[in-house]
């Protein structure tokens, strides 16, 4: 058996574990490790599953080293529920913390090395490695949150968030529809639509297009997300100026990229396509739409995160009493900073359920492009 | 016999000069849309003017009334030249350190723009090269980068704002904290393609000169993404611009454009918004063309070919 670095790491990380059952684990008073039989038992199981890590084989490694993870996470987050503990941490609590971190690492930079030869299982791993990561930033910050004593009111713990998050959907759902639903989606598919049919129009008339390409362009790199307040002014407070943002900023991105498009059809195949004597609407359907997918779609991908953000600095300049960006300068100005995440939380998920969506249409729509293709 | 009938029957093709080709579509399109903006700044203003005329009791022509709508005090769409000649009064007609000057307000958010700039596209290219270079962060950071793009940063600008707050942080860094959050991104994107540009066969060149990592970093891999990092810091540099202007809204600033947005919506002053985006937008231009001038001198210092 060789002594790699990584075998050292382990042991070290076992060694860390073990030697924490005998340090203090608060400035306070308070009773030790070896008073609580359960903690101490997955403590000493923590550092027997990373000793074995460092002397199986690779794949069973990996396992044995992320279950160590595991069980010393809950002892630690465990120990931290201790009103005598929290706060005033000391070398007990944060040595297991720092053995689980380094083993944490060594576990998904040896899952970042696997390569198996099944499609599945190497999908698994690359959406397991982020995950694991994501997880494990959490932990972090919940143990730093709870183990330094931060102020609650300053850096609330993701445990808090997550009670808020799901101790008040009605308010959520309200902010959600409000914002999303009637600002966002409404705003983007009046956007995307209008910007598609100038585009498609534009392509028509080719000096049309040759003007308004350089213009769309020009405007695309402008700060649009100024005319919020022009907006607000003009269509009131409620969600329709909202929409409206939405709609200015999403045209010109539409616009430019899918013109590009219309026109990244080859030489060869307009040829071809006249040469059937094909009609114009023929070829549009036929080719020109086709060949402009992938543009479009990429245009519909920027403006889900362009859309977004429009609609909520829209809200920076009046809303009715409800909607995230509302709720969020509103919270925060009260510093309930808890529910202040919990609406960000919310802006994340369905932002990225949002993008999501548009990916897989995409994936759906033109599986037949080169990127797609493996 | 029917050849020559063809020939006739298709019209001599009029060729334009090149330069007439390129640009009268936009100059023409540029004129039309001023002459929509004027239709319709008087058919919007229409209604409050009239209704000044009435309360005054004033007999009014319809010439009058379209001159009227064409110079209100606060219209609803103030027409071009009155945008045009209130962002010549606030850039020349006051001294450029006097709050009531658009230069003033520029430089404020100017100035978080470029730290937030600099900081954003340090991090990013910093972010790059580690991503490059350790496959474990490539899997497990890179996702979780993408993601953080899909949350609408104004949703988390008052959280830094309030928190750099608290341990006394106040003013530019906390503007230019999340310009930069905003501008990294496609900074990181353009760098990560960029370093893994070389093709194989120019990375097998190096290992059989024995290079080191650094020397493959530094005179291949670096060297090739020059360009992909210039394309990305043109569009994260108006970006940063953005976010910039888009933090001065929750942090309730004084100074900046986006004040200056957020105080004319407060007060009514729709000619002074439009006067705001117009800087907003020749800031973009200007920031842009300084960006295209720094490639064009780094391209002739590496020996591009013009």
């Amino acid at each position: 058996m060789t002594l790699s670095w990584q075998r050292l790491v382990c042991f070290g990380a076992a060694l860390g574990m073990m030697a924490a059952t005998l340090l203090p684990l608060s400035s306070e008073p308070t009773a030790s490790l070896v008073d609580r039989p359960a903690l101490l038992l997955a403590t000493l199981l923590t550092a027997a599953l990373y000793s074995g890590a460092a002397l199986v084989g690779p794949r069973l490694s990996i396992a044995l080293a992320l279950a160590g993870v595991v069980l010393s996470c809950c002892v630690t987050l465990a120990l931290l529920r201790d009103s005598t503990i929290a706060g005033y941490a000391t070398r007990g609590v944060w040595l297991p913390v720092l053995a689980t971190w380094i083993a944490a690492w060594l576990g998904v930079a040896k899952l970042a090395g696997v390569k198996p030869h099944d499609k599945t299982a190497s999908r698994t791993i690359d959406l397991a490695i982020p995950l694991l990561f994501g997880a494990f930033v959490f932990y972090l910050w919940e143990v730093a949150v709870r183990g330094f004593g931060v102020p609650t009111v300053l850096f609330p713990p993701p445990s808090a968030i997550a009670a808020r998050f799901f101790g008040s959907p009605w308010m959520l759902w309200q902010d959600f529809f409000q914002t999303f639903i009637l600002g966002v989606l409404t705003g983007y598919i009046i956007g995307c639509g209008a910007g598609f049919l100038v585009a498609v129009i534009a392509h028509r008339y080719t000096f049309l297009g040759r003007g308004l390409l350089p213009i769309g362009n020009f405007v695309s790199a402008l700060p649009i997300v100024g005319v919020a307040p022009i907006m607000v002014m003009w269509f009131g407070f409620d969600w329709p100026s909202k929409a409206a943002v939405v709609v200015v900023i999403t045209f010109f991105p539409m616009l430019v990229n899918t013109l590009a498009g219309l026109n990244a059809a080859g030489h060869i195949e307009r040829d071809l396509m006249r040469s059937y004597g094909a009609a114009h609407r023929q070829t549009l359907q036929k080719l020109y739409l086709p060949a402009a997918m992938p543009f479009i779609f990429n245009a519909l991908k920027i403006n889900s995160t362009l859309a977004f953000i429009g609609a909520i600095v829209a809200e920076f300049f009046g809303t009715p009493t409800v909607g995230i960006g509302f709720r969020i300068s509103i919270e925060a100005g009260r510093m309930a900073l808890d529910v202040v995440w919990a609406e960000i939380a919310l802006a994340a998920i369905a932002g990225m359920a949002f993008y999501g969506i548009v990916a897989l249409a995409e994936r759906a729509t033109t599986f037949w492009h080169p990127s797609y293709r493996t | 016999m029917t050849s020559s009938r063809l020939s006739a029957a298709r019209p001599a093709e009029i060729r334009w000069h090149p330069t007439v080709v390129r640009y009268a579509p936009v100059v023409v399109i540029v004129l039309a849309l001023i002459a929509i903006w004027y239709m319709a700044a008087i058919l919007m203003n229409m209604n409050i003017v009239r209704g000044a005329f009435e309360r005054n009791d004033t007999s009014y022509t319809t010439a009058e009334l379209i001159a009227g709508t064409l110079s209100a005090e606060r219209p609803l769409l103030p027409a071009p030249h009155q945008i045009i000649e209130t962002f010549g009064d606030d850039v020349f007609g006051w001294p450029v350190t006097s709050p009531r000057s658009l230069v003033y307000h520029s430089w404020v958010t100017l100035s978080a723009t470029f730290l937030g700039f600099l900081l954003g596209a340090g991090f990013g290219v910093i972010l790059a090269v580690m991503i490059v270079h350790a496959r474990t962060l490539q899997k497990s950071l890179l996702p979780w980068i993408i993601c953080s793009q899909m949350v609408p940063i104004l949703a988390v600008a008052p959280i830094v704002i309030v928190v750099l707050g608290a341990i006394g942080l106040r003013g530019l860094l906390p503007k230019a904290i999340i310009s930069a959050y905003l501008c990294f991104f496609p900074v990181t994107i353009g760098v990560v393609k960029g370093l893994s540009s070389p093709d194989p066969m120019q990375r097998d060149l190096m290992r059989t000169w024995s290079a080191t990592q650094a020397q493959v970093f530094w005179k291949l891999r670096w060297p090739s993404a020059v360009p992909y990092l210039f394309t990305s810091l043109k569009v994260s540099i108006t970006i940063s611009l953005i976010g910039a202007i888009v933090a001065e809204l929750p942090t309730g600033a004084q100074a900046g454009l986006g004040a200056r947005l957020l105080a004319g919506s407060y007060y009514g002053q729709t000619v002074q918004i439009w006067a705001a985006l117009v800087a907003a937008s020749v800031l973009a231009v200007g920031l842009i063309g300084l960006v295209s001038l720094v490639e064009r001198w780094v391209g002739q210092l590496m020996g591009a070919r013009k």
